[in-house]
């Protein structure tokens, strides 16, 4: 028995985007750069699929590129827009502190080309306000990207009224929507979004193909050199299979959208309720404005890698935040940006649920990741500490 | 999981020696919180042999396998023995770390040096100073590897 519940790191393919896929394997194999008729074909489904993509986000089919995935689509949508504010003079960059490193690590490299980047505070509810956005916003301002929703702790942000704040001083907003596509509502035109990122794995589709939408009227800096494909802003052969898989996987979960959240909110509120009763725990991020298939706790006393290895002899399947299993000294920068504190940070686990997920699964859940957290707790020396009133407990 | 070996992960699961000693003869404890592993070494020592050891671990996987084969190698021992105890033979016995995970087996050394040396003090015997590692507050997150 397998219960994964790590959707948000990856997602299984669904029957549709794996049926969408297999003719463009072998019966559609052309080059769509080819003139003669084997690529032709290819190049038709290529034009289909940026189409019903486009039409899932309220985009139009030029302003749709497609990447290798959300790494790709987040680098290349900062960069240009860095590239287009160098020229004007516009060297100031403003964030959140709690974004993927795709974005993070890409606005650490533009600050050492003498870029400024303003992090702003995501509050201990994992939400920034588009009043913190207006105030940052200065003349030299050529970006504002913030994330749709967290990837750890599953936190929705405001995008229509940040995107309003940018739009009303003139300054490009770029999104994060990873996370969000195939599972929060995507407009970018009512969200007033004019650069968005998503990757095709997170809603049932294949690995290692996404998307960046650039609203019409900006110019992409390509990052990757070569032939002329995507108008010649990302060079290489086109993944015809997986865009095919993407487009159908899209299309399926944008169409069940507000069932799937209404099945998952339930469960996932089930899964909190239960995970609330274990003492000295405490949800991580907004109760109700959060992805309806996250959740995210802390655990007082214990460490989350020995936490997760336990919970996958069970045979479900998490993750954490903790040192441990970022194979880095720091636990979560996320976690950290919401005020949780190092001893606190390590004993994290996050739950991502999917469509498939059942209410026996949740039940069990809870009851293992209780008997879990109970079992480490009885061998780990800080709990004893605390127990003892040697040391205070953070989590009350 | 293929992170480990097996013999960690018997370890892992089904770690020996955990617990409390009550008046135990040495007790050393290691890490920090901030660092996510903590170790908590306890002794019982007669006549110069490790009688019992016990363990109490805050930590990842290899943190709570290193305790418990840690423990395993120094019980029955004499103490002069078990001071020789090193990170690289907990590693060895337990047919390796990953290499961001050996600071785990240096956790464990250090703590029973610690306890070792806790002994000496409580028990008034004197011994050379040098022999036991002075980092208190936090050597090992700075020592820490990946
Ligand atoms: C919010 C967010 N951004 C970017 C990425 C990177 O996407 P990809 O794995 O497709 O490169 C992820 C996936 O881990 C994510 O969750
Ligand atoms: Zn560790």
């Amino acid at each position: 028995m397998q219960i994964y519940l790590d959707n948000a790191a990856t997602t299984k393919m669904s029957k549709t985007a794996i049926e969408a896929m297999l003719p463009y394997m072998d019966t559609v194999y052309g080059n769509p750069s080819s003139l003669h008729s084997a690529g032709q074909v290819a190049a038709e489904a290529l034009t289909d699929a940026r189409q019903r993509i486009a039409a899932c986000i309220g985009a139009s089919s030029k302003e749709i590129t497609f990447t290798s995935g959300g790494s790709e689509s987040d680098n290349q949508a900062i960069l240009s827009a860095a590239r287009l504010g160098e020229r004007r003079g516009k060297k100031h960059i403003i964030s959140t502190a709690f974004e993927h490193h795709a974005v993070l690590h890409t606005l650490k490299m533009l600050e050492k080309e003498g870029f400024e980047i303003t992090l702003l505070d995501v509050h201990e509810n994992g939400i920034v306000l588009p009043q913190q956005v207006a105030e940052a916003i200065r003349d030299d301002t050529c970006l504002v990207t913030v994330m749709y929703a967290n990837n750890e702790i599953g936190t929705i942000q405001p995008i229509k009224e940040i995107g309003a704040v940018c739009r009303e001083k003139g300054i490009l907003f770029h999104t994060d929507a990873v996370q969000a596509a195939g599972h929060l509502h995507i407009d970018v035109q009512e969200q007033n979004i004019d650069m968005l990122s998503l990757s095709a794995h997170k809603f049932h589709g294949p690995k290692g193909i996404g998307v960046l939408y650039a609203r019409k009227g900006i110019p992409l800096t390509g990052i990757i050199e070569g032939g002329a494909q995507e108008r010649g802003k990302r060079a290489g052969t086109e993944n015809i299979p997986a865009i095919m898989g993407m487009a159908a996987a899209l299309e399926e979960a944008c169409a069940h959208i507000d069932e799937n959240a209404e099945k998952m909110t339930a469960l996932r509120d089930k899964l909190i309720k239960g995970l609330s009763k274990i003492p000295h725990s405490i949800l991580n991020g907004d109760a109700q404005r959060r992805l309806p298939g996250n959740v995210n706790f802390c655990f007082e006393g214990i460490e989350g890698e020995s936490l997760l290895l336990l919970l996958d002899d069970k045979g479900i399947c998490a993750s954490s935040g903790s040192a441990c299993t970022s194979g880095s000294l720091d636990p979560s920068h996320v976690l950290l940006a919401i005020g949780r504190v190092h001893d606190i940070a390590h004993g994290s686990l996050r739950l991502s649920l999917s469509e498939e997920t059942s209410e026996e699964e949740i039940k069990y859940t809870i009851q293992s990741v209780t008997e879990v957290v109970e079992y480490l707790r009885s061998m780990s020396p800080i709990w004893r500490d605390l127990v003892s009133g040697r040391k205070e407990f953070v989590i009350k | 999981m293929a992170l480990y070996s097996e013999k960690v992960m018997d370890h892992f699961r089904n770690p020996r020696n955990v617990g409390v000693i009550e008046n135990a003869d040495g007790v050393g404890e290691v890490g920090n919180a901030k660092c996510g592993d903590i170790m908590k070494i306890y002794l019982k020592i007669e006549n110069g042999v490790i009688a019992d050891a016990k363990f109490e671990t805050f930590g990842c996987g290899s943190a709570i396998a290193s305790s418990s084969m840690a423990t395993e190698l120094i019980k029955g021992k004499p103490v002069s023995e078990a001071l020789t105890l090193t990170n690289k033979a907990v590693v060895e016995a337990l047919d390796g770390l990953p290499a961001h995970k050996i600071h785990c087996s240096v956790l464990a050394e250090e703590a029973i040096k610690k306890a070792l040396q806790d002994y000496y003090e409580k028990a008034g015997i004197a011994y050379d100073h040098t022999q036991f590692p002075d980092c208190e507050s936090c050597g090992h997150c700075c020592g820490h590897e990946g």
